[in-house]
């Protein structure tokens, strides 16, 4: 499109009317929803009559929300630090062990993302309940842990993979022994990574649905949970707010992720 | 002794390997072998419950909706992602930038967020309605919503960022160069893009489609949310065998035909677009 | 491929100031320039001379600043490129690696709808043109570099362009190969009569393959010329170290003497005479080249061949390098520096010693004077 001497016709108009028009679908209802759960009118219209905060108010002040949100970043964190543990080992060994069939174990850690959630959902499910674990927290992390560890794991390689080892060695050459260059060395090297990994390891368990849907107690709901039950009975406004809140979520884990691969970058290469 | 050495080495890393491995065998793989184990056990080995899935009318349909569903989400994420994909690689890199962060920022918010925009604006007090209405397009409100329309719409947006980026990445391996020779050789616009550009890219168009389709497949919250009472799909079914009807059997037979469709799916996409070369490390 | 009737060959390509700047910078700085038809001309300089960044004015690729291009007195400013009907290969071939090789060649046939048997034919003649009969079936990835460079010229050709643009088409190959494309080129273009607007930053291909060079630096051309002109009188500085070897000793102009020449005064105190490649006076700063192998050793038959009122001088052999056909020897001249000279290596000669003296004569026509800035 740039300077290699071609004319603006109209089929170039056309395609980039088209592109733009696609970039609109996409980022409009997001964009609608945030403003929409600022409106005053009982009705949900575009755009607003006028503003107000009633909804977040109403959001808020249901104990049952405030317990979902509760219930979703316990699990949400344990998930992060049960998968963060896991899937740092996983790729350590991966990226830096010697042995054969790498590429069958590789593809035995994304496994998850590749089978539909919902046979995921109810095998954890059967498993659970054989157990009478169901409606537990921990239950939950557990579940989400096996979502998530896929995301941690192709993060963590490829930080692992941008670290340059030459950095390590020289710390060994200079006498330093293998936890002291871990520690001192790679660990806030490769920091950055570790911490984006973890964050959309949060992520991955604050969105989900599915799992919680089938491990979920009358109590313990997740906020996902909660919105699809109100959703299934009726078009409550209030769940704009509710939804504008989860993309408020979003939106500072990807800009926080972003943050720390820049520096991540700048800080491993050489 | 060097071998023993680096024997140690080696086991060191496969400790290391260790728990996250357990924790997949356990919570993941056993599982999924309860479900294949449950599809075919009723007093006794049977494929009783693979039987009733082919040959209940209702089934059958139920698995046509969800082809068809996920065929048409499929085409309508192809015609509307591959002219973005095309710009995206074809404008300047800051601008790329810029217009990546609007693909990518719908792609990581949650499903059912994305799923409840859509019920907003395509209800039938929903605001796509208001203006259309207030426009003076139609005079009854569009039925946008609890039917196949809304559900291809809703699915569609949910995987075209899947397709976006799949085409982007293959469409940004093609070398400028190639469509300025074919210029220099006198092609015009639509003959360089047709007979140079378009072929080139079809990697990109073909891992797309497959992997949009496969993931339409195994789709619960959309379809469940905006559909309509024809457009059950199996994952629905699934989880209403699970939930309500309580044929757990039945379930896992549907779950493991799910499965069955999923990894044929994925074997195909991975000859296309090799997935596994992200990972050969400089091991 | 004869050219085709009625058609007198290759176009005349005329630049008229053509400029262009990006942003601050001034990539290409009022380039005029007229190639005529079927004439091989080429842009030489180092990178960033501008010489690529003119090239892709001509093929339309990119937009002047200001200035024009003109093919056989048509302005092309309107035309995008494809519609400009000029060949070109580019550095990095630019083969289509989904497409056989006969139809990367018949690709510019296609797109302008030419009859099927017509295409067979003339692609047929392309790919004999250069000698790649038979690959007709092969894949790009199947070939070797040189093999698809052909290719690519094959297809630049078939279409009969009256022009053919080349952007350092032989940068990839190895010595030998190049060696042998540059006349293979040459030949070529000798035979279709077409134009030839050539690109590289490689002297002696320019000197081997041109009927007139532009030298370029910074934007700028330094001097045009046939490649003998270019080579026995540069017009600067830049010029004479660019193309070539040369030595140089910075000095001071005595004297007008007749016939043109100067009269100078290195910085050691070594007298010489020289011809000025630009307006000179008395007094002024100036830089002298000599070419190493026009300086000779007085007493060889060489020295006597010059004839008084040659430029002489006497130094120590400091180092000698010894390059198959020659032998370059570094002379040191006490006071006024060190210069290199060339010897052939002949049967009988005994070569020099290091350390030892020798005295050198050449002739104040092969001596060029500039004038040195910040005088």
């Amino acid at each position: 499109m740039a300077e290699d001497g071609q004319r603006t016709g109209p089929g170039v108009v056309a395609v980039m009317a088209l592109a733009g028009a696609v970039l609109l679908f996409l980022i409009a209802p997001v964009v609608i929803i945030v403003i929409v759960s600022f409106s005053g009118a009982e009705y949900l219209s575009f755009p607003p009559p006028f503003l107000s905060l009633r909804w977040y108010q109403r959001f808020l002040g249901t104990p049952s929300w405030r317990q979902s949100i509760v219930v979703s970043t316990q699990v949400a964190l344990l998930t992060m630090v049960f998968a963060t543990v896991l899937g740092l080992l996983a790729s350590l060994a991966l990226v830096r062990g010697r042995f054969r069939g790498k590429g069958a174990i590789y593809a035995m850690l994304l496994s998850p993302m590749i089978v539909p959630t919902i046979i995921t959902a109810i095998g954890l499910y059967f498993f659970f309940v054989r157990i009478k674990a169901t409606g537990s927290i921990l239950a939950m992390a557990l579940g989400h842990t096996v979502l998530a560890l896929p995301v941690v794991v192709i993060i963590m390689a490829a930080t692992l993979q941008g670290f340059d080892i030459r950095l390590e060695q020289a710390a060994l050459s200079l006498g330093a022994s293998r936890v002291t260059a871990l520690r001192r060395i790679t660990l806030p090297l490769i920091l950055p990574g570790v911490l984006s990994a973890a964050l959309f390891a949060f992520l991955t368990s604050f969105d989900e649905l599915l799992i919680p849907l089938f491990l979920s107690g009358v109590e313990v709901q997740t906020l996902t949970v909660r919105i699809w039950n109100s959703l299934v009975l009726e078009v409550d406004p209030t769940i704009a707010a509710v939804s504008s809140f989860l993309i408020g979520v979003t939106t500072v884990v990807l800009g926080a992720s972003a943050f720390l691969r820049g520096r991540g970058e700048s800080a491993t290469s050489t | 002794m060097k071998a023993s050495a680096e024997r140690r080495e080696r086991l060191r890393y496969l400790l290391v390997l260790f728990p996250a491995l357990l924790v997949l065998a356990v919570l993941f793989a056993y599982p999924l072998l309860g479900i294949v184990n449950r599809s075919v056990y009723k007093a006794g080995y049977t494929l009783d419950f693979y039987r009733q899935i082919f040959r209940v009318p209702v089934y059958l349909q139920v698995l046509w909706a969800t082809f068809r569903v996920s065929a048409l989400v499929t085409l309508l994420c192809l015609a509307l992602g591959y002219p973005l994909a095309y710009v995206l690689a074809t404008c300047r890199p800051r601008t790329a930038r810029l217009l990546t962060i609007i693909v990518i920022l719908p792609f990581f918010t949650s499903i059912i967020v994305r799923t409840y925009a859509w019920m907003v604006l395509l209800g039938r007090n929903g605001i796509v309605n208001q203006y259309v209405m207030a426009l003076g397009l139609t005079d009854t409100p569009l039925p946008l919503l609890y039917n196949q329309a809304g559900v291809v719409i809703g699915m569609s947006y949910v995987l075209l960022p899947y397709m976006v980026l799949t085409v982007y990445s293959v469409m940004r391996g093609i070398d400028p160069g190639l469509v300025r020779a074919a210029h220099s050789l006198g092609a015009s616009r639509l003959q360089a893009f047709r007979r140079i550009f378009l072929p080139l890219s079809l990697p990109g168009i073909a891992g797309g489609t497959l992997l949009v389709f496969i993931l339409s497949l195994g789709f619960f919250i959309t379809p469940a949310l905006m559909g309509g009472p024809g457009d059950i799909m199996i994952a629905m079914l699934i989880e209403r065998e699970v939930e309500i009807t309580l044929n757990w059997s039945f379930a896992s037979a549907l779950a493991v035909v799910l499965l069955a469709l999923t990894l044929v799916g994925f074997a195909g996409y991975n000859r296309i677009v090799r997935l596994e070369r992200i990972f050969e490390g400089r091991g | 491929m004869a050219p085709p009737e009625g058609v007198g060959g290759g176009a005349e390509v005329r630049l008229h100031e053509l400029t262009k700047t990006f942003g601050s910078v001034v990539a290409v700085r009022e380039v005029s320039v007229t190639v005529a038809p079927g004439s091989f001309f080429t842009l030489l300089g180092p990178s960033g001379s501008g010489k690529t960044t003119t090239l892709m004015m001509v093929a339309g690729f990119t937009y002047p600043s200001s200035g024009e291009v003109f093919v056989d007195g048509k302005p092309m400013a309107a035309l995008p490129p494809q519609k400009r009907d000029l060949g070109m290969v580019f550095q990095s071939y630019a083969v289509f690696p989904h497409l056989t090789v006969f139809d990367n060649v018949a690709f510019p046939l296609q797109v302008r709808k030419a009859p099927r048997l017509d295409t067979l034919r003339r692609v047929g003649e392309a790919l004999e043109l250069v000698r790649l009969t038979g690959y007709e079936r092969r894949l790009p990835r199947q070939l070797s570099g040189g093999e698809q460079q052909r290719v690519a010229l094959a297809r630049a050709l078939v279409f009969q362009p009256r022009v053919l643009l080349m952007d350092e088409p032989l940068g990839a190959l190895d010595k030998k190969l190049r060696a042998h494309m540059q006349l293979e080129l040459k030949h070529i273009q000798q035979r279709l009569h077409v134009t030839v607007l050539y690109v590289t930053h490689d002297q002696e291909e320019a000197l081997t393959m041109s009927d007139r060079v532009a030298v370029m630096q910074g934007g700028r051309i330094e001097q045009v010329g046939i490649p003998a002109e270019l080579y026995d009188a540069p017009a600067s500085r830049f010029v004479a170290d660019f193309i070539g070897e040369s030595n140089f000793l910075d000095g001071v102009v005595v004297s007008a003497e007749r016939d043109g020449r100067w009269r100078c005064r290195a910085a050691g105190g070594l007298e010489f005479s020289g011809v000025g490649a630009v307006a000179l006076h008395a007094g002024q700063q100036i830089t002298a080249a000599v070419r190493p192998e026009k300086l000779v050793q007085a007493g060889d038959d060489g020295a006597a061949a010059l004839g008084p009122g040659s430029n002489t001088c006497k130094g120590v052999v400091e180092e000698a390098i010894y390059v198959g056909d020659v032998t370059r020897y570094r002379v040191g001249l006490g006071a006024d520096g060190a210069i290199t000279i060339k010897v052939p290596n002949r049967f009988a000669a005994r070569p020099l010693a290091t350390g030892a003296a020798v005295a050198l004569a050449w002739s104040p026509d092969d001596t060029r004077l500039f004038s040195r800035a910040g005088a």
